[in-house]
């Protein structure tokens, strides 16, 4: 039983932990495009492609 | 022509996936020179991949690049900061799928300057960054309208931040709550399974729990708080009043049982009915939010600007709002006019389908009225205002239609209806176990008080809070699936009860575009000269034409007459394609259809015939309609023989013609004070008024802005079914909710006796309280995973009789 002393507090602080990662996540605007964020995993270059970056791409598709 | 000629089947245009006309200015691949160079642009730019990667959708407006744009005043939105950064907030038109914002973000960001650019799916909006040095924003909003998407400056201040903000809070409260009912119930979990558990580590155990539930349930239950409160002091009562209630008896006595060391302590309780009603709210607002992101998209695209010709022949770009009467101002082909007003110079032909519903367009002629909202189809006009704003026939239509949202704003949603009723139920319950328990049985107070504390918690209308929004976020998802967007929360309520439909003809029931309709007529000959003049022309009968024929090249040297047609010289002489009297026709007779005549040296001239045809599948759901008992109007602005044609083509027997926007709102409250709720569908600017005023009411994507403000709900695509899947899904849902209520009643009707006999305990008004949210939740679910809930099969067994295919017998 002595284990809960310091158990519950781990808990207890690890729960925290993870609620105020959650409000951060919605105050810096994680939530406000649910469907874009879903998508946008998608394409994978964040920057811009050079026409250099997209050559090796070019193999990959092109039937259809 | 430009374009690669060699494709073996160039049937679609590989930029917006339309069909390819013959001889189109694109070349063999594309619709248009504008998909050709929007084409070679992401090409040129080494974005093709866009291509493989985009799904086309077929609800959404074409990606074919415009040149009948409307303009904008960019600068007036743009905002330069110190760093002379620039921001623009902008609504994007014509987004297929992400492939879409990935090729407009890499493309922004690949101009000169662009510091941010970033679209949000969700809402469609873009915001753009650039130093203002280096670009301005009529270029960088060029390289994406080239691509064939609109653009739309808005003010983000008009779009409320309020409700946003609100729905994050509800969404902190949440969480903040889900935290606490989850270490709460921890606690409580192990004080359950403990009976061996020593006294001290009991008390730890409910101490530990109110630390944590008592901050919790002060943060996250302010929402229920402040209704309650508001309602109070309205002298009403809602349901928030009696979970106020309970949550804070609820925490006060647990409280005192912790500081008293006794063994009834309900923090838990309090804790998670919290969390679930905040689930129940934070839906709710979830389900509005896409929903009310496409009402607010329409209202910003209100900026248009209009180019003034001042005195001095000047010419300057602002807002309409500046405009005067006596003021002349410019309209370029493909531009809305602005201002109610007299066309001073120019010929052109006006589209006035937003304002009487008729899809063929006018003649406008030097010292002809036009009004706003109209559309100039085919030249430049100068336009001198005679009236504007307040003034105007579109601020008329604006008035009735505000007047008549006013009687519908009464409608009181049917939780709000329970929570009437059932508030008062629950604290005189509540009341009476107490006083029972204190004065008649003779116990004390403290533990009369909890009996009727266990009663409200019991009572507690936490599965009656999840019973409608769990059900209308299943409903809406799915509607939204198929094309419907409702906006407005109690739309689904009011589409269940509806009796009659009431439609309205161009536009509705009807496609709104004209359709070419005596081919047999005709001598092949005549046919092919026909459509090689009308090949390249934008107007809508000359498109029509050019729809029906494939495989006629266009011809060489056609001119366009503004307001009168198409010409062109050949050896014989010339040959013109447009008005009766331009053709130097002398028949008198009149007729239904438009018309358009083709004339040549020495040859009778032909005349070719247009009219517009009912929706394809209009018959069927009029039938299926019908055969639901709901009867069918038809309600129009149109010529009497006009309407007749289309109610007979979609078998309406009940239709009235000629009638002024005004005239509509009547029939409808007619209607209404026999008792009956009207479901209104209609796109027109003229029908906005009576959108506003029916029961419930559509429209289709297509329709005016004011007017799809004014419906509860909007459905994409070129057929009716939509309607009644709405009606059906509503009826479902209709259902749903009220056996969720039955549901949660019943829990009640069981749990009640034990909490006033003072048998429940807190472990069982935990079990109690959870188990039956989540059956009202999974009852909700129903309507989502429903099998074989295809429409046709299940609501219009008629409906397999053969659809006529169209109203061409009408002449």
């Amino acid at each position: 039983m002595e284990s809960l002393i310091y158990l519950i507090p781990i808990a207890l602080v690890l729960g925290l932990l993870a609620l105020f990662a959650f409000l951060w996540a919605l105050k810096s605007g994680q939530y406000e495009d649910m469907e874009g964020a879903a998508n946008r995993i998608l394409f994978d270059d964040d920057d811009t492609p050079t026409p250099q970056k997209k050559e090796p791409e070019e193999k990959s598709k092109d039937q259809d | 022509m430009t374009g690669p000629q060699n494709a073996e089947r160039g049937d679609t245009c590989l930029h917006c996936g339309e069909p390819v006309p013959q001889g189109s200015a694109g070349g063999a691949q594309f619709c248009c020179s504008g998909c050709h160079a929007a084409y070679e642009m992401i090409q040129g730019m080494g974005l093709e991949s866009y291509y493989q990667r985009r799904c086309l959708d077929p609800g959404q407006p074409s990606m074919r690049p415009d040149d009948d744009d409307t303009r904008f005043d960019f600068q007036a939105f743009a905002d330069t900061d110190e760093q002379g950064v620039t921001t623009l907030h902008l609504m994007v038109e014509g987004l297929q799928c992400a492939a879409c914002v990935w090729l407009i973000e890499t493309v922004l960001r690949q101009q000169p300057g662009v510091v941010h650019a970033r679209i949000n799916m969700t809402t469609r909006r873009l915001v753009l960054k650039w130093t203002a040095a280096e670009a301005d924003a009529e270029q960088l909003i060029g390289a994406v309208t080239h691509l064939g998407y609109r653009l739309a400056p808005y003010d983000p201040s008009l779009i409320s931040a309020e409700n946003q903000q609100r729905e994050k809070q509800l969404l902190r409260a949440m969480v903040v709550a889900g935290f606490a009912a989850g270490n709460v119930m921890m606690f409580s979990v192990s004080v359950w399974a403990g009976k061996d558990m020593g006294e001290f580590t009991r008390n730890s155990m409910h101490w530990l729990s109110a630390l944590i539930a008592l901050p919790a349930i002060a943060y996250a239950a302010r929402p229920f708080f402040h209704s309650a409160i508001t309602a109070l002091k309205a002298r009403r009562t809602n349901m928030d009043v009696p979970i106020s209630l309970a949550v804070i008896l609820a925490s006060t006595m647990s409280l005192v049982e912790t500081v008293r060391m006794s063994e009834h302590v309900y923090f838990d309780s309090a804790v998670s009915l919290v969390f679930f009603l905040l689930i129940g709210r934070y839906l709710d607002s979830r389900a509005r939010g896409r929903a009310r992101a496409a009402g607010e998209n329409l209202m910003g695209l209100k900026a248009r600007a209009v180019t003034i010709l001042n005195d001095d022949g000047s010419r300057e770009v602002a807002p309409p709002e500046r405009l005067k009467p006596a003021m002349k101002f410019l309209v370029a082909a493909g531009e809305r006019i602005a201002a109610d007003g007299i066309v001073l110079n120019g010929e052109s032909d006006i589209d006035t389908s937003l304002i009487n519903g008729e899809s063929v367009p006018v003649q406008a002629l030097s010292g002809e009225k036009v009004f706003a909202g109209t559309l100039n189809l085919s030249g430049p006009i100068t336009v001198e205002v005679t009236q504007t704003g307040e003034d105007t026939l579109l601020s008329e239509i604006v008035r009735l239609m505000e007047a008549a949202e006013d009687a519908r704003a009464k409608y009181v949603a049917l939780a709000d209806r329970v929570a009437r009723l059932y508030a008062p139920v629950v604290h005189t319950l509540a009341a009476s176990a107490f006083l029972g328990w204190w004065l008649i049985a003779g116990l004390g107070w403290q533990d009369s008080l909890m009996i009727a504390i266990a009663v409200l918690i019991i009572t507690c209308p936490c599965a009656l809070g999840l019973a409608v929004p769990a059900v209308q976020v299943v409903a809406g998802g799915r509607l939204l699936q198929r094309g419907i967007l409702l906006k407005t929360g109690t739309a689904l309520e009011r589409l269940a009860t509806v009796d009659v439909a009431v439609f309205d003809k161009t536009g509705t029931l009807t496609r709104g575009t004209p359709h070419w309709v005596n081919r047999d007529a005709i001598s092949e000959d005549d046919i092919h000269l026909a459509a090689s003049l009308a090949a390249l022309s934008k107007h809508p009968l000359s498109r029509a034409l050019s729809r029906e024929i494939s495989g006629v090249p266009a011809a060489e040297g056609v001119e366009e007459v503004p307001g009168s047609g198409l010409k062109l010289m050949t050896d014989d002489g010339e040959v013109r394609l447009g008005r009766r009297g331009w053709c130097g026709v002398d028949d008198n007779a009149e007729h239904v259809e438009a018309e358009l005549w083709l004339s040549r040296p020495n040859v009778t001239p032909v005349r070719f015939a247009f009219s517009d045809q009912v929706r394809v599948d209009a018959t069927e759901t009029v039938a299926a309609l019908k055969a639901q008992g709901i009867h069918v109007m038809l309600l129009s602005g149109d010529r009497d023989a006009a309407v007749k044609a289309a109610a007979k083509a979609a078998s309406i027997d009940d239709w009235h013609a000629a009638l002024k926007p005004a005239d509509k709102v009547d029939r409808l409250h007619e209607l209404t004070n026999q008792g009956k709720s009207v479901m209104m569908v209609g796109d027109g600017l003229n029908d906005a008024p009576a959108l506003a005023a029916a029961h419930v009411s559509l429209s289709p994507s297509s329709a005016a802005d004011v007017s799809q403000t004014a419906a509860d709900g909007i459905f994409q695509g070129d057929k009716l079914a939509p309607v009644l899947e709405a009606l059906h899904v509503a009826k479902y849902a209709d259902k749903l909710i009220k056996q969720n209520f039955a549901l949660s009643f019943a829990y009640n009707v069981a749990t009640i006796p034990m909490a006033l006999a003072g048998f429940v305990t807190p472990l069982i008004a935990a079990i109690a309280m959870s188990t039956s949210s989540l059956v009202v939740i999974s009852n909700s679910l129903r309507l989502g995973l429903g099998k074989g809930f295809t429409l046709k099969r299940q609501t219009d067994p008629q409906s397999n009789k053969p659809v006529q295919p169209a109203a061409h017998k009408e002449t």
